[in-house]
């Protein structure tokens, strides 16, 4: 069984909203109608999106942290949400576990929304139905396209690779993998939703280097005992600060 | 949870709608097996009708909860997992036979179907009104179940939920039963003032239960499992949107922790404590109709305050994302 996800990794997004705007090109201009917005030149702009970018400090000054936190549908393995929906319109594929709504079915009482303890569905003031992230369904299937062209417009949009795309019933995709080597977690567990997308968390680089690895290992005057002559901190007529 | 009115009427409604049925019932039963004296057949017929009344006048408010009012219909698909769906169906089935029960009284149609060993007859009213009673029994339990079964919504995830649609819903039914009892019926209306006031008693008892339990609720969710971020100090800077969006509309009630405070006990008194008052003068009372109308009216506005705080206490996981909101 296959259960497509995003993952997305904490470590690297920057907050520069790439993915929101093309999530919201894409899926404005599909033949689903367009995510409309209100008051979008005025105060108090508003609409639906499918992804949104937060951002939260982590820790007391001056030891902070800035986490950028794109949120979207997380396409859980056991949706809270779609056994609620009155009509059938909210539903999970069998084929490739996305959640999705029946636009021409839904009757728009929200009920769904109620029951998403992540707040990932939006509704649309102007179609007067609820919306959320399709995985883009209509361009990941697309056979128009190429192969590289065939991802969320989120993740084609990302400039830093923060956001994967796969399969993670698939143990050796890349999603899979990034999951199980870079500590992948799932939002809110305490609610057994299963969500199938994760998130890649913080983690601290350091570049350790000795010593002696900055020094070339090979010179034979360090060898003999003798210092580096001119000295290292001594300015030199060339790059060769030690002979 | 941001309170709808639409459904703070619906569920008022349709809550007197099925406790005036019941009530009526009630005396029925009552007067089948003797223990009051036989009422008028039009006195049921009248009192279903207010009962369809209250009942159409919450099916119309629902309509307004709908972006799709045109849609309804599909609402009752998904039977098999959705309690709103349930409710949809079991809604107009309870109306249905009200009708037919109110039907069969105010045509004087109601032959014996069978005969219980001891000879007494089992009338067709019998029947629709046994129907009509499991029918409004399991309407309570799917408009509150809507609520319950939400299970991160933990102020609405108990019992006490479903316990309290029923209880406040028959109080408010018998307690109209009441008043159109002192207008139709005057020799029942010290029967229904004294079922209202019981049952009032333990919807109090059952409703001041939720609260207590509700105010000693830990929240389950946290900003760091939200995020999963396991650090004590988390302060969100940006929400994703300026102007707001649908998660700061619809998970928010907007309103002072002191208004919250302010509704709370305005209905423990309007809905409980000024009612169960005016029953007891009407209980004892020889003109009993003015405070028989006041209980009704006064219990009722508590009533829909009781559901404004319902739906307003009940704090939704999602609301973590949107601290500058909450």
């Amino acid at each position: 069984m296959t259960q497509l996800a995003l993952v997305i990794d904490l470590n690297v997004c920057v907050g520069c909203h790439a993915c929101v705007t093309n999530c919201k090109e894409w899926n404005t201009s599909g033949p689903a109608g367009p995510m409309v917005d209100q008051n979008p030149y005025d105060k108090n702009p508003t609409g639906t999106f499918f992804n949104r970018v937060q951002t939260f400090e982590v820790g007391e000054f001056p030891n902070t942290e800035t986490v950028h936190f794109p949120k979207s549908c997380l396409h859980c393995e056991d949706p809270p949400c779609v056994p609620v929906c009155p009509t059938g319109a909210s539903y999970k594929r069998k084929e490739d576990g996305i959640v999705l709504v029946d636009y021409d079915k839904c009757i728009g009482c929200k009920y769904c929304s109620w029951a998403c303890p992540y707040g990932a569905r939006e509704f649309d003031e102007a179609q007067k139905i609820m919306k959320k992230c399709t995985l883009c369904v209509d361009r990941i299937y697309d056979k128009s396209m190429t192969e590289e062209e065939r991802r969320p417009a989120c993740v084609r949009a990302c400039p830093t690779s923060a956001r994967l795309f796969g399969d993670i019933h698939d143990p050796e995709s890349e999603v899979s993998r990034a999951i199980r080597e870079a500590g992948g977690y799932p939002l809110m567990p305490e609610w057994g939703t299963s969500p199938a997308n994760h998130y890649l968390p913080r983690r601290k680089i350091k570049l350790r280097i000795r010593h002696d690895e900055i020094e070339r290992a090979d010179n034979p005057l360090k060898i003999d005992g003798l210092l580096p002559k001119p000295d290292k901190a001594e300015p030199a007529l060339d790059d060769v600060t030690s002979w | 949870m941001k309170p709808a009115f639409s459904v703070i009427f619906l569920t008022t409604l349709i809550g007197a709608g099925q406790g005036l049925f019941l009530a009526l019932f009630t005396a029925e039963s009552y007067a089948a097996f003797g223990l009051l004296s036989p009422q008028p057949t039009s006195f049921y017929a009248l009192g279903s009708a207010c009962a369809l009344l209250f009942l159409a006048g919450g099916l119309v408010a629902s309509f307004f909860h709908l972006g799709r009012p045109e849609r309804a219909w599909r609402a009752a698909a998904q039977w098999r997992t959705s309690w709103l769906s349930r409710e949809v169906i079991v809604l107009p089935a309870f109306m249905g036979t009200v009708f037919l029960y109110g039907a069969a009284h105010g045509l004087g149609v109601n032959p014996a179907l069978a005969r219980l060993p001891s000879g007494a007859p089992i009338n067709l009213t019998a029947v629709l009104g046994a129907a009509g009673t499991l029918l409004a029994f399991a309407l309570y339990v799917c408009t509150g179940m809507v609520y319950a079964c939400l299970r991160f919504l933990r102020e609405w995830h108990t019992p006490l939920t479903v316990i309290n649609y029923i209880l406040l819903g028959g109080a408010s039914g018998f307690a109209f039963a009441a008043l159109f009892s002192a207008w139709a019926l005057p020799g029942l209306t010290r029967f229904y003032a004294g079922w209202a006031l019981a049952i009032a008693f333990i919807a109090m008892v059952g409703r001041v239960a939720a609260l207590v339990r509700n105010a000693r609720l830990k929240p389950k969710s946290t900003l760091q499992s939200a995020l999963g971020i396991k650090h004590p100090r988390i302060v969100q800077k940006a929400q994703g949107a300026m102007g707001g969006s649908f998660n700061t509309r619809e998970f928010f009630h907007g309103q002072p922790d002191a208004l919250l405070s302010m509704v709370k006990w305005f209905f423990l008194a309007f809905a409980f404590i000024v009612p169960m008052a005016l029953l007891s003068v009407a209980t004892v009372s020889e003109a009993p109709a003015p405070s028989l109308t006041a209980a009704f009216i006064i219990q009722f506005a508590g009533l829909l305050a009781e559901r404004w705080f319902f739906f307003a206490q009940a704090s939704h996981p999602q609301n973590l994302y949107y601290q500058s909101v909450a």
